[in-house]
């Protein structure tokens, strides 16, 4: 059992490897975190259009059922039947008009009540159910929603903060850019990579990595150190809000920066440069913009290629990264072949992402822990307090997951930083 | 059994061989000089949606893919072995050859424990280029589309 007394610093700059191996946090994750009060993203508005249209997606491990009922309303929940505890929706999207479980013909509808149960009744007034069981107490767990510009959100807490209130003005506001018009699938990607989901949480907060491990960031200039940048977190710093602005450092300063850290910049020419060709929208000139909100939902863009990340743990050793590509409905052909040929750069093959899977692997496969102090380092842009940065080499929301993560599990030590 | 069919199976064999054998420049030189290459999740296909795991819709993004293995990413220490299938063909028209085939590919790490990575199956338009048959558009339908680890080296 992890307590308080687990942490070795009050500030969170040392996690101590335990924590990414140990089965019963692992257990206590799922229920304090994932079924707890936190929001995670599940579907988008377009992903479910008509009265019907449903998608599977999960809290945690928890499966969820989200779908669109015959008024337009918006239901989700969990997708567990209430007898037996079977699957009910076995396809991953579709179209019905409730949703059956196949093994004793239990049948929900798109609130996700019990409407009906075979031979009830019995057969010739033998066998069926007793004449005490209710229906309405035996319906599929329902889930709170909430959503952003068409983004939905689901939550089991029965009265924990709103949607708007848990991801906060800094965040709120990055979605609201990201969600301004109405959104179009380009299509999915998946990977699953053998190390503990919060290595991964850890690594999109992480700016200090991005044009280190990725050189191919650097090279083109999609993401450098020397941009202008930084980070914006929610007053709690559970979540963060990345971003760094295009063509804001000139070539001598790249150069120099990293010529000083012994990193590679400019070795690489592209035969097709479109790839890298970024054409300002919103307003702005945000080339890398994401927001990551906690526990497990990463809304991501990069030049002008735009995904959500689920991040769906499956296990304790191993994750997987549900990743939709998105575009506008209302882009041009040229600017949807845009985006078609920039999600090279994202996804388990990702030109400037596949690093990634490697990195966690690496870090999952060696942390397991000799000693009980063995910890990570968590001090780029120094230790103390836990806010906002307008500088980009710095790992400093990881110690807010970290903070937010102990209060959760409720290993948050006395007197530490939040 | 006919020089052509005979020919095709040269094409899968080199094709498997020469990414067995991270021997790029050969491998390249099996797709004709205007070409596309793509690896689509099955997801995706079933569902009619665009986006590829990979998408060079031009043989200047397949040559850049090949660039940045060699050059820019980092990724699994790995060994890849191909096991193609028998191709199926599916039609000939004009001087284009249109062709099924499935394929499995197995990785192995540096300690030698290998595991299936991929299966699926390649949607090939193929024509004949400078005395060869060359591929001109390589579509990799994945059915193994929950990527293990990540996927660096061309399927």
């Amino acid at each position: 059992m992890a307590t308080a007394a687990i942490w070795p610093a009050l500030d969170y700059s040392r996690v101590p490897y335990r924590l990414y191996h140990d089965p019963e946090v692992y257990q206590q994750e799922q229920d304090r975190i994932f079924r707890g009060k936190t929001w995670s993203f599940l579907v988008l508005d377009v992903e479910i259009p008509s009265p019907g249209d449903f998608r599977a997606a999960y809290l945690g491990e928890t499966p969820v059922i989200i779908n669109r009922d015959e008024g337009g309303a918006v239901h989700a929940f969990v997708n567990r039947c209430a007898h037996r505890g079977a699957l009910v929706r076995r396809e991953l999207s579709g179209n019905a008009k409730s949703h059956t479980c196949i093994y004793h013909q239990w049948c929900y509808g798109l609130d996700g009540g019990l409407t009906a149960i075979p031979f009830r009744r019995g057969i010739r007034g033998q066998g069926g159910m007793g004449p005490g069981f209710e229906m309405a107490a035996h319906g599929l767990r329902r889930l709170k929603l909430g959503a952003v510009n068409g983004a939905w959100f689901g939550t089991l807490a029965e009265d924990g903060e709103t949607l708007e209130e848990y991801l906060g003005p800094a965040v709120l506001g990055q979605l609201h850019r990201f969600f301004d018009k109405k959104m179009k699938v380009l299509g999915y990607n998946r990977q699953r990579i053998r190390g503990n989901w919060k290595i991964y949480a850890e690594n999109t907060r992480d700016n200090y990595h991005a044009s280190l491990l990725h050189e191919f960031l650097v090279t083109f200039g999609l993401d450098r150190s020397t941009q202008v940048g930084g980070v914006k977190m929610d007053a709690r710093h559970r979540h963060s809000f990345t971003w760094a602005e295009a063509g804001s450092d000139s070539e001598e300063v790249v150069r120099q920066a990293y010529r000083e850290a012994q990193i590679r910049t400019d070795y690489l020419s592209l035969r097709e440069p479109a790839l890298v060709k970024f054409h300002p929208e919103h307003g702005d000139r945000l080339n890398i913009a994401i927001s990551t909100v906690f526990p497990a939902s990463v809304f991501v863009q990069i030049s002008n290629c735009m995904a959500v990340r689920q991040v769906r743990p499956r296990g304790l050793d191993e994750v997987e990264i549900f990743q939709t590509m998105l575009g506008y409905e209302d882009d041009p052909p040229e600017m949807t072949l845009h985006r078609l040929r920039q999600a090279n750069l994202v996804g388990p093959a990702g030109l400037v992402s596949m690093e990634d899977g490697e990195a966690i692997e690496l870090a999952h496969r060696a942390s397991r822990p000799d000693r009980d102090t063995d910890a990570t380092v968590i001090e780029l842009g120094g230790g103390g307090e836990i806010s906002d940065r307008d500088y980009r080499v710095h790992d400093v929301p990881l110690r807010g997951f970290w903070s937010y993560y102990a209060e959760l599990l409720g290993i948050e030590p006395a007197g530490a930083v939040r | 059994m006919t020089r052509d069919r005979l020919e095709l199976y040269d094409l899968y064999a080199a094709y498997g061989g020469l990414i067995d054998a991270a021997d790029w420049d050969a491998w390249l030189g099996l797709f004709a000089s205007t070409c596309r290459y793509q690896i689509i999740p099955r997801e995706n296909a079933e569902l009619g949606l665009p986006a590829g795991l990979v998408f060079c819709d031009s043989r200047a993004v397949l040559e850049d893919r090949i660039m940045a293995l060699r050059e820019a990413n980092k990724y699994n220490i790995h060994w890849d072995r191909h096991v193609i299938g028998l191709p199926r063909v599916l039609g000939e028209a004009g001087v284009e050859i249109s062709v099924k085939v499935p394929f499995a590919i197995y990785q192995s790490d540096q300690e030698g424990s290998s595991r299936l990575f991929a299966t699926g199956l390649y949607r090939d338009r193929i024509i004949s280029e400078g005395g060869g048959l060359k591929f001109r558009d390589k579509t990799v339908l994945l059915d193994t589309f929950a990527v293990p680890s990540l996927l660096s080296t061309p399927l």
